[in-house]
């Protein structure tokens, strides 16, 4: 096999490790802060894919361009889903969390079935099949678009937490939430921006997938649990972990694909996810807790 | 208070009691005269597409059989794709009535249902399941009108032989990918254990197993593109036939011939829809309906009236098979007079049914509970169309090949 097909892989996995690192940020990004751990992740995914799809059906608009106000729309939605429902559960204790998100991702899936039915859909691109040849390499337009789309997000909010107020404040009550609340931060209303902002990433991640794949409302859960070892792996409430292990998992399950044998995908990822739990249970970019 | 309460009988519950005991007689004889079938499909999950296509085709099933003189009442119910979900689905069913079962196009959720059908002495009849293992573990109250997965791969490999014979293809070299499903996996052990004895003029050079619920299937394409084939050898599904063909299409990857020794995907209505004009060219060799039989033709009538919006000729491989597994326990409920597991499986049992819509000999079943007689023949995508090309008897038009190029189809 040439040196061409395995770079051509290298490129494949980083190119869809940057679209799961996306969508697995925003599962950080609101268990970072609000510390609860959105079960229904995979399901807003498929929720904002079925938009895109919808949007593209409507009025054509392209699922990657559809990213930026489905991200909008799904900031307001998790705002405003933060505010009228997780939020008198954020001191409650984990388990009832837990029901009340997996009981949203039943609605949404459910919701969805008797919407849309339960066959695939997806989005006929003008460039659905085109490739771009880079030396030998052959690497697929959608994909190149797709990760890129993906990258602008990531960076934005990079930047929002970097050099906002608003996004330090945010930051500050992550990092210690009594002080944030001693100094007179409306804690209450960081932590509703925090849930927007995760319900965003995950919205502009779907519509992007949605141009990359076919969906049925039964993606969510295999969607939930990717974000899950990614989030895992890269450390949970950690963003830089996020991305980085979005690439991870990305560049090695294509590269065990190419070299040992396709089958083996979920094997590589699960396997990684249990090396890091054994070698560091908080992740490869984590804070250890004290 | 409550338990005091439960014991009254008041006078509507006497009453609707007394109405419950006189109508016992009708509803026992109405009973008699239909069939109670549970028809056990996944129409939603993984296999939904399959399944709703299935589904379609009992939808016109009905008006068939009634212009045949039977009567069926059939379940509709859906597996979810899901073998725990059939288990549980099969034994409700029963409890509820069904006097047969069938389905459930997937190997793993008909295992499933087959186990209990065994149990509650219920007779399932397999319309599209081909794990070998179905009729191989002994079960008295099961028989399959499909094809073993071994049958598919024996019939699929020599139409792939003759095929590019007659169409004077060189192939030396080819490729076998394979989803690692039930079906895709049973399909490879048959692979494995057939093509070495059957003298084939080309070899396999690499075997590739595949998760069909991948995202995308662009590392196997790939590394399909590293070995350079002259033969791709696929079994996929719908989903991830779509997956390969944008792949394979992307990457520009054009061997001499794209066959399938047996399985679907190819000829699915999503599978058309997500691919367009990429959908030419594939080959695929399974048991197919007959345009000629009457019962074909009868069955495509209803299917147009009940199915407005999907076309007979995509969907033709599942309804016609789901229809012919409706008419068999239909004609054995007619045969036997009574609706008992032990009567109806022997009358099952004892099927000889010469017309019906499958290619292929009448409909019997070996002491395994297989039909021996199902046909295969070669199908190809054509102007967006399945259509017969091999063998001449059966054919309506000639094979393309080589296969013809992914660049300027429109």
């Amino acid at each position: 096999m040439s040196v061409s097909l395995y770079i051509e892989v290298l490129i494949q996995g980083v190119l869809s490790g940057l679209v799961y690192g996306l969508m697995a940020l925003g599962l950080s990004v609101i268990f970072g802060v609000v510390r609860v751990v959105n079960f229904a992740h995979g399901e807003f995914a498929v929720l904002a894919m079925y938009c895109a799809f919808v949007l593209f059906g409507l009025a054509g608009v392209d699922p990657i361009i559809a990213s930026l106000p489905l991200a909008v729309a799904f900031f307001i939605l998790g705002y405003a889903m933060q505010r009228g429902m997780v939020q008198p559960f954020v001191t409650r204790p984990q388990h009832e969390q837990f029901i009340l998100l997996v009981g949203v991702a039943l609605v949404i899936t459910n919701g969805l079935l008797l919407a849309f039915g339960p066959e695939s859909k997806h989005v006929d691109l003008p460039y659905s099949f085109d490739s771009y040849t880079v030396g030998g390499a052959l690497i697929d337009k959608v994909r190149v678009y797709g990760a890129a789309a993906a990258l602008a997000v990531t960076a934005a909010l990079f930047a929002f937490f970097r050099f906002t107020s608003t996004g330090t404040a945010i930051r500050a009550s992550a990092d210690n939430l009594t002080g944030a609340a001693v100094v007179g931060l409306d804690v209450k209303r960081l932590y509703a921006i925090s849930f927007g902002l995760g319900l965003a990433c995950v919205g502009a991640a779907g519509s992007i997938m949605m141009a990359l794949t076919d969906m049925t409302p039964m993606l969510a859960p295999s969607l939930t649990l990717l974000a899950f070892t990614i989030v895992i792996v890269g450390g949970l409430g950690s963003m830089t972990g996020a991305l980085a292990g979005g690439l991870l998992i990305g560049v090695a399950e294509a590269v065990a694909s190419l070299v040992v044998s396709p089958a083996i995908k979920s094997m590589v990822s699960f396997g990684l996810l249990v090396l890091v739990l054994a070698l560091r249970p908080q992740g490869l970019f984590g804070k250890a807790e004290s | 208070m409550m338990i005091a309460k439960t014991g009254l009988i008041d006078r509507r519950s006497l009453l609707a009691g007394a109405g419950a005991t006189i109508a016992a007689p009708a509803i026992v004889r109405a009973q008699g005269k239909a069939l109670k079938i549970a028809l056990m499909l996944p129409r939603s999950g993984f296999f939904a597409q399959a399944g709703q296509s299935c589904y379609r085709g009992a939808l016109a099933t009905p008006k068939v059989l009634a212009d045949l003189g039977y009567a069926v009442e059939i379940m509709h119910i859906d597996t979810e794709s899901s073998n725990d979900v059939s288990r549980t689905q099969a034994e409700k069913a029963i409890n509820d009535g069904a006097q047969c079962v069938i389905g459930a196009f997937e190997s793993g959720n008909t295992i499933a249902i087959a186990q209990v059908c065994e149990q509650r002495k219920v007779p399932l009849i397999c319309n599209i399941a081909s794990a070998p293992q179905l009729t191989g573990q002994g079960y008295q109250y099961l028989v399959r009108n499909f094809m073993t997965g071994p049958g598919l791969v024996t019939n699929g490999l020599r139409l792939i032989g003759e095929i590019s014979k007659a169409a004077n293809m060189d192939l030396k070299t080819a490729v076998f990918m394979h989803s690692n499903d039930t079906f895709g996996t049973a399909q490879a052990q048959a692979m494995g254990k057939i093509f070495p004895t059957l003298n084939m003029p080309f070899k396999i050079v690499e075997s590739i197993a595949y998760d069909p619920k991948a995202q995308d299937l662009s590392v196997e394409v790939t590394k399909v593109r590293g070995v350079n084939p002259d033969l791709l050898m696929i079994v996929t599904r719908a989903g991830d036939a779509i997956k390969l063909t944008r792949d394979m299409v992307r990457q520009k990857f054009q061997p001499k011939a794209i066959m399938s020794p047996g399985s679907p995907g190819l000829y699915d209505e999503e599978f058309f829809k997500a691919v367009g004009p990429y959908a030419d060219g594939f080959i695929y060799n399974l048991p197919w309906f007959n345009v000629k039989s009457k019962m074909t033709q009868a069955l495509e009538a209803s299917f147009k009236a009940t199915n407005p919006n999907h076309r007979f000729d995509l969907d033709g491989f599942n309804a016609g098979f789901t229809f012919e597994a409706l008419l068999i326990a239909a004609d054995a409920f007619k045969r036997a007079g009574a609706s008992d597991g032990e009567t109806l499986m022997k009358a099952i049992k004892a099927t000889n049914i010469k017309d019906h819509v499958m290619i292929g000999g009448p409909i019997v079943f070996n002491e395994k509970g297989d039909n021996p007689n199902i046909g295969s023949a070669s199908v190809q995508n054509i102007g967006q169309k399945p259509t017969v090309v091999y063998p001449a008897d059966v054919a309506v038009a000639k094979p393309i090949l080589p296969f013809p190029a992914w660049q300027g189809r429109k």
